[in-house]
């Protein structure tokens, strides 16, 4: 998202749109970056249920269970609560800057 | 000077005339906590109030942090609102003052100007005002009754213009004018009402056609972008200020500017400062000017934003300048002088200048102390990096 000038933006600090929070990408934030190793991962949820971002990605099967795609990077601010919770450890957390080339 | 007609004019102290202004404004919410000396105002205020003279939501908050608080929701809601304060009240407010004036909210507050704490006073001086020069908010003060009644009207028009959108203290000194009787000159409740109008609304959190937010977080991506809004804002206060005094002579006959000249046409040594002093600084260069004495006096009516080139206008040229302060600034220059010396810095032909200290904690301000201080203007006994104080004991 394009940061405008003084001269674009409403006075005070005002929003003037609903819904505008999901245009504020906070994963910018991130200073570890938390990665799945889904052949480990049995799709329980913990994650899903525990992120306070909601940046945990699912599916729906055909059997109509959940399942744990990977992570909304936009929004993971990179707190590292879902390593921390998985039952088979099969998030890690490593430093953004392994990143860096991306 | 003001010429005010005894005839039409009724005998009344300072916080009675900003009582009346505020009854003839009649905002939509008043929150208020009583502190001396404001206190008066809020009493006043709230006998219309409960006398159903007005039909204002009064709120009796349990803190003037909560009234500045309340008075901010009900500005963000579209509402008119006012609230008066003095010293510890206005620094225990001073959190949301700041609030106030980013969230670009146009509240207008009649400050009667008492010492801050401590040790503990209730007297005048500007200790109060001064502590939020930075605040954000625009700064006048009043000379006397009149003007205090005067200016809290004009300061509803300047801070709810659309192009400025911003707070304003309206400063009269503590006890001198909120507890001393002067005549003043009030204007008809409908040309008050109508002068001041409806207020013009600018995201209001009531209109819910259009959701708005109000103090979302606003980190280093935008919070620099906001207070360079703000920093425009002042400019166009400074804009508009001479228009909206304009139209305030045409319903008044009386003529406010950011700053007032008194016998200033041949003045060689010109007095600088703020408020109820004035009136004694007039007295002393009558009383100077009898005996010869080229001198004269620039009273400051706006503080913030600050009229640097109308300072520079009058200032410039003269022999000397004399700044009075009724605040300190511990550990650097007072801030009247500091401001004045700083506007000088561009003249072209830069007066002597001088600072003088005075009138601390309600401390009197006799003619003689002014008068020795133009003396020492006139002797050319002034020194630009020493502060001198008048009315203190050695």
């Amino acid at each position: 998202m394009a940061l405008k000038g003084w001269k674009e933006i409403p006075i005070g600090g005002v929003i003037d749109e609903p819904g505008k929070s999901r245009e504020y990408h906070t994963g910018t934030w991130r200073v570890l970056r938390p990665i799945v190793d889904l052949d480990k991962c049995t799709h329980c949820m913990l994650c899903w249920l525990y992120c306070p971002d909601m940046a945990i990605e699912i599916t729906v099967n055909e059997k109509n269970r959940p399942q744990m795609v990977g992570f909304m990077y936009d929004y993971c601010k990179g707190c590292g609560l879902c390593a921390d919770v998985c039952p088979v450890n099969a998030i890690e957390m490593k430093p953004e800057t392994e990143f860096l080339e991306e | 000077m003001m010429n005010i007609d005894l005839k039409k004019s009724k005998a009344v102290t300072g916080a009675e005339a900003v009582a009346n202004a505020m009854r003839q404004i009649e905002p939509h919410v008043v929150a208020a906590y009583p502190i001396t000396p404001q206190t008066p105002i809020v009493e006043y205020f709230a006998k219309f109030v409960a006398d159903g003279v007005v039909r204002t939501e009064m709120i009796p908050v349990e803190s003037e942090h909560s009234a500045m608080s309340a008075v901010v929701g009900a500005a963000a809601a579209g509402a008119r609102a006012m609230t008066a304060t003095s010293a510890n009240g206005l620094a225990l407010m001073h959190e949301i003052v700041y609030i106030a004036a980013s969230s670009r909210l146009p509240i207008v507050m009649p400050v009667v100007n008492r010492a801050l704490s401590g040790p503990i006073n209730i007297h005048c001086d500007h200790s109060d005002a001064m502590a939020e020069r930075d605040s954000g908010w625009i700064q006048l003060f009043a000379e006397t009754n009149q003007e205090a009644y005067d200016l809290t009207i004009l300061a509803i028009r300047l801070a709810e213009h659309e192009d400025v959108r911003l707070p304003v203290m309206v400063n009269l000194d503590g006890f001198i004018l909120s507890h001393g009787v002067e005549p003043v000159e009030f204007l008809p409740d409908e040309v008050v009402k109508e002068f001041v109008g409806k207020p013009k609304r600018v995201y209001p959190l009531l209109d819910t056609e259009n959701p708005v937010t109000y103090g979302p977080l606003d980190l280093y991506d935008y919070y620099f972008e906001h207070k360079r809004q703000q920093v425009e804002a002042m400019e166009h206060a400074k804009k508009l200020f001479p228009k909206v005094a304009e139209e305030f002579e045409k319903i008044s006959g009386r003529k406010y500017d950011f700053v007032e000249p008194y016998k200033l046409d041949d003045a060689e040594y010109v007095m600088v400062a703020l408020g109820s002093t004035n009136s004694t600084i007039k007295y002393v260069v009558d009383w100077m000017r009898e005996e010869g004495f080229k001198v004269g006096a620039l009273k400051i009516w706006m503080f913030r934003p600050f009229p640097k080139e109308k300072i520079q206008y009058y200032l410039n040229g003269r022999k000397a300048v004399v700044v009075l302060d009724r605040s300190a600034s511990f550990g650097a220059e007072a801030p009247l002088y500091e401001a004045i010396k700083s506007a000088l810095y561009e003249a072209t032909i830069r007066p002597r200048i001088g600072s003088y200290v005075y009138g601390l904690g309600g401390r009197d301000i006799v003619p003689e102390h002014i008068r020795k201080a133009f003396m020492d203007a006139i002797e050319g006994n002034l020194l630009v990096d020493e502060q001198r104080y008048l009315g203190l004991r050695e």
